[in-house]
């Protein structure tokens, strides 16, 4: 299917559904016993609070859902956690590894 | 939460060839350490040397690998095989035009079905749309397709390339990428016969659907060095190019990521080449010989081995090319006790071998090594005379003539 070229910069708010697009592979490095992120001529090395989140975004859940599932699992505020990911994701929405 | 650092991400760029280091690297961070303290992490896999085009800044050696000198197909298999095993994690195909071995599938699934993330580095202008979807089928995770300007200035993209009428089929075949669902990203060497054009360049790459530009001064090894008379831009226009690409970074922000190369010649410290010697890059010729870096063969006295002779993880751990200048402890003054020598590892062996001798040496882009002004000079000199023709790239070496026969450079390998 043709995928047109994104023309706006996606921005990450609350509701919106990110997920990591197929070529961006979130991989277990078995060989180095870590998470990493592959991208074209990149490497991003996660931690594990970048794991959780990665692993939700599933192009279902929305931002705040994914906050609340782990506010839950962490036992701190939603509000704090939605901060914390909102930045996070567009950081990588910008630089590709993940799109809304 | 907040006892993690406020990114959560770090961010390596692989630096395949030289790229720019990151703000962090620039800071003095360590440079991806656990990614590459024992284990590579890329592998540049050159099939062949064949290619159609003739770029004259081509980076393949001069004197190029004959077609029956190339490993076969079960041969690159085990390559892959190989890497995974010793903790690999990206393979960039490329060449010459590796498309040209119509192989290119088997070896891609190979690589993919070992979990190797595969990057097809090509030139396009060999590929047919099934091929690519037999490609995709097979595993491939991203292209990369070079260009020499835009398609609004097609005669002077063919004549760079030295092949008639491939602007126009890398535009035909980056559109079946993009039809496939495809990542690409569009690679363009920069010189002083395109630097006038960067922001255009920028532009056509968004139009193409590119996730990924890379604005990529030539870096002048190999032919490149053989026509540097002829490709070396003026400061005032790498400059230039530089605020363009600042500017575009900011304005395509979210839309499409630009990477640059900068041309040492105007820089003041060097690149970490490859990201250190024998730190987190193998390169493979087309026979099998185990390289660094795809220039190291300059250097002689170096003693490569052969895939064909010994196992991958021995190679790199043990081989000759790679213990020589690995870490920091072969290193002369100014490097040796130099702040930045884990930053740059001294900049490019290489390029110090041919400027001064010694591989050993400060690589002649640093501001601190004794040579450096002098030979900032030759690119201030250089670049404002007029441009020679090129030499165009081709087995046998020095020509003054594109030649424009259309050999398909395909063949079965
Ligand atoms: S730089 Fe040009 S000549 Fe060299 S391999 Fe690439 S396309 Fe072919
Ligand atoms: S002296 Fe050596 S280590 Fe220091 S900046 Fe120059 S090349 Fe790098």
């Amino acid at each position: 299917m043709a995928e047109a070229a994104p023309r706006v910069r996606a921005i990450i708010e609350a509701t919106t559904r990110p997920i990591m697009p197929p070529h961006i592979k979130l991989r277990h490095d078995a060989s180095r016993g870590r998470w990493i992120i592959l991208a074209p001529e990149r490497l991003f090395d996660p931690d594990d609070v970048a794991v959780d989140v990665l692993k939700l975004c599933d192009g279902q859940r929305t931002v705040a859902d994914i906050a609340e599932h782990l506010a839950k699992e962490y036992n701190a505020p939603a509000n704090e956690i939605t901060a914390d990911i909102v930045e996070m994701l567009q950081d990588l929405a910008d630089k590709g590894v993940v799109k809304t | 939460m907040n006892e993690h650092s406020p990114s959560h991400i770090k961010e390596t760029v692989m630096p395949l060839g030289a790229c720019e280091p990151s703000e962090e690297q620039k800071d003095g961070a360590e440079i991806a350490d656990t990614t590459c303290a024992r284990a590579p992490i890329g592998l540049l896999a050159e099939l062949t040397h064949r290619c159609p085009l003739q770029c004259p800044y081509c980076s393949n050696p001069v004197e190029l690998e004959r077609a029956n000198t190339e490993l076969t197909t079960e041969e690159w298999q085990s390559v892959m095989r190989q890497a995974a095993e010793l903790g690999i994690l990206q393979i960039h195909l490329s060449g010459g035009e590796p498309t040209a071995r119509r192989d290119v599938v088997d070896i891609i699934k190979a690589a993919s079905e070992c979990g190797l993330y595969t990057n097809l580095i090509t030139a396009a202008v060999l590929l047919k749309r099934e091929q690519l979807e037999k490609l995709k089928e097979a595993g491939l995770d991203h292209v990369q397709i070079s260009i020499q300007d835009t398609d609004a200035r097609p005669e002077n993209a063919d004549r760079i390339g030295g092949y008639k009428g491939g602007s126009a089929k890398k535009k035909v075949v980056a559109g079946w990428v993009r039809e496939l669902g495809l990542p690409l990203t569009i690679n363009a060497p920069i010189h002083r016969h395109n630097v006038d054009n960067v922001a255009g360049i920028i532009n056509y790459a968004v139009e193409l659907g590119a996730d990924r530009v890379e604005i990529a001064h030539v870096q002048y090894y190999a032919w490149a060095l053989m026509n540097r008379a002829s490709l070396m831009p003026t400061r005032e226009q790498f400059n230039e190019s530089a605020k363009i690409v600042e500017k575009a970074r900011e304005d395509l922000k979210g839309i499409i990521v630009i990477d640059s190369v900068v041309p040492d010649y105007y820089a003041k410290y060097p690149k970490p080449c490859m990201g250190g010697w024998g730190r987190g890059i193998i390169n493979i010729t087309p026979s099998g010989r185990v390289l660094p870096c795809h220039a190291s063969e300059s250097i002689t006295g170096l003693d490569f081995d052969n895939i064909r002779d010994k196992p991958l993880a021995e190679i790199w751990l043990n081989g000759d090319a790679f213990q020589k200048y690995r870490g920091t402890d072969w290193m002369k003054e100014p490097c040796r006790t130099c702040p930045r020598h884990e930053i740059d590892f001294g900049g490019c062996r290489c390029q110090a071998f041919a400027l001064t001798g010694d591989a050993a040496n400060t690589d002649p882009a640093c501001s601190l090594s004794p040579l450096h002004e002098q030979w900032a000079k030759v690119a201030d000199v250089e670049s404002h005379n007029a441009s020679p023709e090129f030499v165009y790239r081709r087995p046998g070496g020095a020509s003054r003539k594109p030649g424009m026969q259309k050999s398909p450079a395909t063949s079965e390998a």
